[in-house]
């Protein structure tokens, strides 16, 4: 058995973190603030139309679009960690589980607010339930992403009831009202044989139930554009050529929470050396992968270079966005392969730097699938102003495209401030396993 | 304990009831069974066939007592306008043709469509382009309204059911229904639609207009627009706006069904069929399967030349 110092000191390190600190309330009210100033520039987009925006009849979708698929493909890391890591038995990954999910359930929950700010008529949202269609990709991608939010939310609470117990039992600092809370939420937990059977098993089904679920909501965020007829989405690879982005951007989004909650909790006995090492290989594999759908993506079509393919590629290769799209493929994908192959660049802070680098890459990469095709119809685009053929963002609607971002740190900070980021459960009991 | 005493009373008459129940049954689905056969052969005797042509243009023979009268519309909460525009004009299939040897690029199509839907000049329900389509052969005009696509993939997308296509082969859009999502844009490979981006040119004026969704006027902030053959007119009898408006012959419209178009400029009236045959008509992209409903006729022979210096990207549409 495990000698009960040691699992104090377990308990009273997870514990730590969560009580109100200046610097967490200076962050929220940062956070707070640039919220607001953001929702500002989105009432004046719903008082004047999206005129607002740099959209136009033809580029229709921009960094609105973009931005939901980025955020659609972040939420699916905690499938991929949580679920396919954990059924597999990888032990390593499982501090790692609650950041994943707590990521996973933020990026897909905003991700449906995202839609909502592209849409012309936001007031009219209910259609889609009053007289919805099931033959379109919208209502099937509304159907996925509102079952994998609330599917996530459950992998996120399931595995912590142990947990919230502790925090009821042990945060003796904390006033009376929010101890009763973590009491309630921790519903009658005792630890009994029974309760760990059953919490186990439940685990383990939502574990399995998740993954085709997260393959269903980047798939058909995908078939949104696949769906279509126009040059650069025409694909018959984009349900895996998504799927497989959508592990790069997660995979990068973890590694720099990893980092900021390590250093700002003093977590470095929990999140080890050894997890940014596994995380970094990790993050090499997936990449490869998508790196070999982008050959695919983009080769076949530009070996044959088909008229309408041609104008599409060329813009892309040489043209108006090959800086862009050079950028992403080079900076967000090729070089953080290359670096992190070395073992000295598997470190917390040279790995900070390149996951940052891969998820800017990643947010561009999306804007370089939905941009440039919507600017290369078939047809002419003939007798509209010059704004209707080359797209430029506007400030209100960079302002609005960030809002997301803030809302899910918002929700990220909150919810590692309320639980253990770590298990203290699971950390405890693995400990004991690896004693007997 | 007592209510023990009591079950086997209970289950013995629950048991009666339950017989009662399926002799009851059986003989109410005899008895119908006997009397729908005995209806059924006294329709065979005073049978009468009577002939009925489908929208899909297929003459069919059935018996008269076969026939159900058509229910018109399943939406409900919708005003009469709007019932009337997804119903749209029975036994019609309406199409389009474009000679394309005509267009001297006058535009006056553009101008009589954008007045009549209340468009601002940088929206178009119908576009002259200028076509370039290789470096060899000789560029021409054409002008390009909405296909109205037999299998339309902006209604396929369509999440809420905003566009749709009417047995008549037009394809229209209610703008009180529409969620503004774009989808139909994106799947359109024809840039046939456009988007109220701001408030619509009128608003102030219009706003107590009712709806109309055969002219889709008045126009609403956060909502598609596109060409919709000018329904409104036909469900008058006329040509479309459009095809009125063109002063050089270029467009012919009728019934596919009645195998007949008429000329906007000269009003002459032609067989729809032979007119293809004879000139080589062809559609737009027919390889996407969008099965449009707009035909075009090759540009031979015209006798207006693409001219550079011809109003240049027609400079009035070129500012919002």
């Amino acid at each position: 058995m495990l000698d009960q110092s040691k699992k104090e000191k377990i308990t009273s390190d997870l514990l730590r973190p969560i009580r109100l600190t200046t610097s967490f309330k200076a962050w929220m009210g940062f956070l707070t603030v640039s919220l607001f100033v953001c929702l500002g520039a989105y009432a004046i987009q719903l008082k004047n139309g999206l005129i607002e925006t740099g959209l136009r009849d033809y580029v229709t979708w921009g960094m609105y679009i973009s931005n939901f698929v980025f955020f659609v493909a972040t939420s699916l890391i905690g499938m991929l960690i949580s679920a396919v890591l954990g059924l597999s038995g990888a032990k390593w990954a499982s501090p790692l589980a609650r950041i994943a999910e707590i990521i996973a359930l933020a990026f897909a929950a905003v991700a449906g607010l995202v839609i909502v700010s592209d849409m012309g008529r936001p007031d009219r949202l209910l259609n889609v339930i009053i007289h919805g269609r099931i033959q379109s990709p919208i209502v099937w991608d509304i159907t996925v992403v509102t079952i994998y939010v609330l599917i996530s939310a459950l992998f996120l609470y399931i595995p912590l009831i142990p947990d919230l117990k502790i925090c009821s039992e042990k945060l003796d600092k904390m006033p009376p009202f929010a101890r009763n809370i973590y009491k309630v939420l921790s519903l009658n937990w005792t630890g009994s044989h029974e309760q760990e059977k059953i919490i186990k098993q439940l685990t383990r089904a939502i574990a399995i139930f998740i993954i085709p679920v997260a393959l269903a909501i980047h798939t058909v965020t995908s078939w949104l554009f696949a769906s279509t007829s126009r040059v650069g989405w025409d694909s018959t690879i984009f349900g895996p050529y998504f799927v497989t982005g959508a592990f790069v951007s997660g995979s990068a989004a973890v590694i720099i929470a990893m980092y900021f909650f390590r250093k700002n909790y003093k977590l470095e006995d929990y999140i080890t050396l050894s997890h940014f090492d596994k995380m970094g290989k990790l993050l090499v594999l997936v990449s490869l992968i998508y790196l070999y759908f982008n050959l695919n993506e983009y080769m076949v079509p530009g070996y044959k270079m088909k008229k309408f393919d041609a104008i599409h590629l060329n813009s892309l290769f040489t043209g108006t966005h090959a800086l862009l799209f050079w950028s992403v493929q080079i900076f967000g994908l090729v070089l953080p392969i290359i670096l992190l192959v070395f073992n000295k660049m598997r470190k917390p802070l040279p790995m900070l730097v390149i996951a940052s680098f891969v998820l800017v890459g990643a947010w561009f990469k999306r804007y370089i699938i939905v941009v440039p095709t919507m600017e290369h119809p078939f047809l002419p685009i003939q007798n509209v102003p010059l704004n209707f053929k080359v797209y430029s963002p506007t400030l209100i609607e960079t302002m609005v495209t960030i809002a997301p971002f803030i809302l899910v740190l918002l929700i990220i900070t909150v919810l590692a401030k309320v639980v253990p980021i770590v298990s203290i459960h699971e950390t405890i009991e693995e400990l004991e396993q690896k004693n007997n | 304990m007592s209510e023990q005493k009591e079950n086997p009373k209970k289950n013995s008459r629950r048991k009666f009831l339950e017989e009662l129940g399926l002799v009851g049954v059986g003989s109410i689905l005899g008895g119908s069974a006997i009397l729908a056969g005995i209806n059924y052969d006294k329709k065979k005797t005073d049978s009468q066939r009577i002939r009925v042509l489908t929208a899909e243009n297929e003459l069919l023979e059935i018996e008269k007592s076969e026939t159900v009268k058509v229910v018109k519309t399943k939406y409900e909460n919708l005003t009469y306008l709007q019932k009337q525009g997804r119903d749209g004009l029975a036994g019609r299939r309406f199409v389009m043709v474009v000679d394309l040897s005509k267009c001297r690029n006058a535009r006056k199509c553009m101008q009589a469509c954008q007045s009549a839907h209340h468009l601002r000049p940088d929206q178009h329900h119908i576009n002259v382009l200028k076509m370039e389509e290789t470096e060899n052969t000789p560029a021409f005009y054409m002008p390009k309204p909405c296909q109205h696509c037999d299998n339309p993939p902006c209604v396929a997308v369509c999440p809420v059911d905003a566009t749709f296509k009417r047995p008549d082969g037009i394809v229209l859009i209610d703008n009180e229904r529409c969620i503004g999502c774009r989808f139909c844009i994106a799947a359109c490979p024809y840039s046939a639609r456009i988007f109220n981006w701001a408030e619509p040119l009128n608003a102030e004026v219009e706003k107590d207009i009712v709806y109309n969704v055969e002219l889709n006027v008045p126009q609403k902030k956060g909502t598609i627009s596109k060409c919709l053959f000018s329904a409104d007119r036909l469900r008058e009898g006329k040509l479309p706006y459009c095809v009125s408006a063109c002063p050089n012959g270029v467009y012919y419209f009728g019934d596919e069904n009645e195998d007949a178009v008429t000329n906007g400029t000269t009003k002459e009236t032609v067989r729809f069929k032979k007119l293809l045959e004879d000139n080589a008509g062809y559609t737009l992209m027919p390889e996407l399967g969008t099965k449009p409903r707009v035909y075009y006729l090759p540009p031979k022979g015209k006798d207006y030349p693409f001219q550079e210096g011809d109003k240049p990207e027609a400079e009035e549409h070129l500012h919002g």
